[in-house]
């Protein structure tokens, strides 16, 4: 049992079982405050920022946008409506870089230099009077989607299935993932907005419990939660939790918060629990209360391949060179760039590919925190097997992999693996544990997709 | 385009700890061991733990397909040091050479190096000794002081037995109480004044040792924890039964390698388990096979089998005591 003292919290902190201490980093940018990045260029706007069908365009070559006008719109239920971030021109609409390192159509929006830049006036639901269809629609048609990092529409996890209830509405404020502190930012200074889309989303989902889930090393936001909520009237239960990761995965928020375990193969909502990231509930208020769909978000730009770490408001399309120049630059002529944090991040190719709907973070890195280290046969020390969060044995799946036994990596249940990475994290022979059962998983994914074609 | 980006998959953190490491900080914790040893037997220990050292490097060296790669990661430097710790102190040098070479050539070596074999190194070498040559390796000197001359048939040429420098040899304290219910005082086992090999004798250094090593997660503190409530619990039962025929509970810890067993031999991570239950299982097992040999079996010590017979189940035990998979 670990007390929140160290942190100024005097209770007791919950947390998962297993779960790993990588070095926290957090420092470089947790006290900066959010600044907005003044407008570029050049717009590259991917149709797939989220999970599922790539939205469909409706403008065209050469038509004028506005700021907040829609571009694109949902292409079917697992899709959201894409919007301009300036008032500008399209230039192209076809194929434009992804930050995957593939190309996929796209729309390219010059910016209008001499615009004041204000959002186009549209008509906004009041989330009051409105259907629960009405509400996932205009969620939908926001743009809205999941700001954790996977990108998932956001309308398509609020929609409860008819035979389920939504028992636990629960916010994911932990940012386990070392470095990044986009969320940190976003619940102390949109704390009202956070709070404000929280009774919006309960309004239709009416749980029992309204959770928000923060790491200790967030006292500030837990504090401020608390205390905006009070002001409110506004019944939220700020539960702090053990900084340790992967303490933010869905998964082991639930374990923590709740002591249950989502059955393999389930969702949360399976056990009655709503789990969405905290940016994300923010920016579903700064819709219904000011009109401004998903154009923008927060992105800790940091490391020490940068010259300025700082939590940067970046409009969605914005070229990734754009924000590092906006951070005085890179400093190191050999590094590495990831999207996200360092555990679960994916490395780039290119600066020259657009900020979209799922960057949390921009991650600059240079060869001193980033060693190839020695690899070394297993020494079945089974740190491993105490570092994963979901109780599988990595060290034998790695064995496994080598050999490419994805059958026997199935029966050991890879499949319930959710790449959190601690395994590969704690190896002290450096086995690529983690990046092999990717391979595996998607070489099972592959087989399962033959048979059921055949 | 102006910069050098590299491309990898995450993670891209990691633990301070490496495979190295891991082994140069057992090495490193040894070195009070080896001082007691070598104060207490003076040159023929050091004499005796060189010629096991150099049998076991010059062995990996040699079968090392990456030519001395393999002697970075310090796991033959340990086999070496730990083998030299079960091994008589006037012990003939070519033997412990010989020992040494077996150790790491058939304890590891032939399984495919690092990680790869079932039984701990360093007690298949004791063990061939044991079997080649059972007078040489049951001959104990006491410590009495000599600290520059070489002792008992340390010098022997190789393939000669040869014969003792002098015969001031004693039995070790468990010979005592098996054969002839003659048990050591406790103190002088704490400290390590008494006969038996050169790591079998200050047992108030291992202690502290075994502590180090499971402060700084190096040694899982469930095997040792497991091996020694199964030696005290079941001897605690025989002792309150007839204390005149069996050994007291204190005894049977501080005599003979069990605590050299339950914190360097059996801890080490290749050969255990991999889960918690799998590591109080394993620990049980040594437990009582110590007690069944040394109780009733006609060996004095039985720790080095126990070890090896657990090392066997190993695998299975890692089988039976899968983790409960999440959600499952």
């Amino acid at each position: 049992m670990i007390f929140g003292k160290k942190h100024g919290l005097n209770e007791r902190l919950l947390t998962f079982r297993h779960g790993v201490h990588p070095e926290e980093y957090k420092e470089l940018s947790d006290h900066c405050a959010i600044e907005r990045m003044p407008f570029v260029e050049m717009y590259t706007l991917p149709l797939s920022q989220h999970l599922g069908a790539p939205s469909k365009a409706i403008v065209r070559k050469g038509q004028e946008v506005r700021r907040g006008e829609l571009i694109a719109e949902p292409a079917s239920f697992v899709s959201v409506a894409l919007h301009s971030p300036v008032d500008g021109t399209v230039v192209s609409v076809g194929l434009v870089d992804q930050p995957n390192g593939q190309m996929a159509p796209g729309i390219r929006i010059k910016t209008d230099p001499y615009s004041p830049q204000r959002m186009a006036e549209t008509p906004i639901p009041d989330p009051e009077s409105i259907s629960v269809g009405e509400f996932l629609k205009a969620v939908q048609w926001a743009g809205i989607v999941g700001l954790g990092g996977a990108a998932f529409p956001a309308h398509v996890k609020f929609s409860i299935p008819k035979d389920k209830t939504c028992k636990y509405l629960m916010l994911n404020g932990c940012e386990c993932e070392p470095f990044l502190t986009a969320d940190h930012r976003v619940m102390l200074e949109y704390t009202r907005d956070l709070l404000d889309g929280t009774r919006i989303l309960q309004h239709f989902v009416q749980a029992e419990r309204i959770i928000i889930g923060v790491e200790a090393n967030k006292a500030d936001a837990v504090k401020a939660l608390r205390q905006t909520a009070e002001e409110m009237h506004f019944a939220v239960e700020v539960i702090p939790l053990q900084v340790k990761y992967p303490q933010g995965a869905e998964k082991m928020m639930i374990s923590a918060i709740l002591g249950e375990e989502v059955p393999s193969g389930k969702l949360p909502i399976d056990l009655g629990a709503l789990v969405t990231n905290v940016g994300t509930i923010a920016a579903l208020s700064q819709y219904f209360r000011q009109g401004k769909p998903l154009i923008e978000r927060v992105v800790t730009v940091t490391g020490t391949a940068v010259k300025r770490a700082a939590n940067v408001l970046v409009p969605i399309g914005t070229p990734m060179r754009e924000v590092v120049e906006y951070c005085g630059g890179l400093t190191s002529k050999t590094v590495r760039i990831l999207l996200g944090g360092p555990m679960m991040g994916v490395s780039q190719k290119t600066l020259d590919v657009p900020v979209v709907k799922g960057t949390s973070g921009i991650l600059l890195l240079t060869d001193r925190e980033v060693q190839d280290l020695d690899t070394y046969n297993c020494i079945r020390c089974g740190r491993c097997v105490d570092a994963c969060p979901i109780f599988l044995n990595p060290a034998r799946m790695g064995a496994m992999a080598k050999s490419k036994l994805w059958d026997e990596m199935e029966a050991l249940n890879v499949m319930d693996c959710f790449e959190c990475a601690s395994c590969s994290y704690v190896c002290p022979s450096a086995i690529p544990l983690v990046q092999s059962f990717r391979i595996g998983k998607s070489m099972i994914r592959e087989k399962k997709a033959r048979e059921a074609g055949k | 385009m102006s910069e050098r980006l590299s491309i990898s998959t995450s993670p891209f953190l990691h633990a301070p700890s490496t495979t190295p490491r891991i082994m140069w900080e057992v090495v490193f914790s040894l070195i009070p061991v080896f001082g007691a040893a070598f104060y207490y037997f003076g040159l023929s220990a050091v004499l005796v733990s060189l010629a096991a050292i150099a049998g076991c490097l010059i062995t990996e060296w040699w079968l090392d397909p990456r030519h001395g790669e393999a002697l970075k990661d310090g796991s033959a430097m340990i086999t070496g040091m730990l083998l030299a710790l079960c091994l008589p102190p006037g012990f003939p040098l070519w033997m412990s050479f010989l020992g040494g070479m077996v150790a790491i050539g058939l304890g590891k070596i032939i399984w495919g190096g690092l990680g790869q074999n079932i039984f701990n190194p360093a007690l298949v070498g004791r063990a061939f000794l044991q079997s080649a040559f059972p007078t040489a390796i049951t001959t104990w000197d006491l410590p009495d002081g000599r600290y520059l001359s070489p002792r008992g048939t340390n010098l022997a040429l190789p393939l000669w037995q040869g014969t003792p420098v002098d015969a001031v040899t004693t039995a070790t304290p468990l010979a005592k109480m098996k054969f002839d219910h003659d048990p050591t005082r406790l103190w002088d086992m704490l400290i390590g004044n008494t006969g038996g090999s050169l790591g079998e004798t200050c047992a108030l250094i291992l202690i502290l040792a075994g502590i180090y090593l499971i402060a700084r997660k190096i040694v899982n503190w469930r095997i040792p924890v497991a091996i020694l409530l199964a030696v005290v619990l079941p001897t605690l039962v025989l002792y309150l039964i007839d204390p005149q025929k069996y050994p007291s509970p204190a005894f049977m810890v501080l005599a003979g390698g069990l605590l050299l067993g339950a914190i360097y031999m059996a801890t080490d991570m290749v050969t255990s388990p991999l889960t918690p239950k799998g590591l109080w299982v394993f620990g049980i097992g040594i437990g009582i096979i110590v007690v069944l040999i040394r109780v009733w079996g006609g060996l004095p010590e039985g720790v080095m089998y126990a070890i090896l017979l657990m090392n066997a189940a190993t695998p299975l035990i890692n089988r039976a005591t899968r983790n409960r998979v999440y959600g499952h």
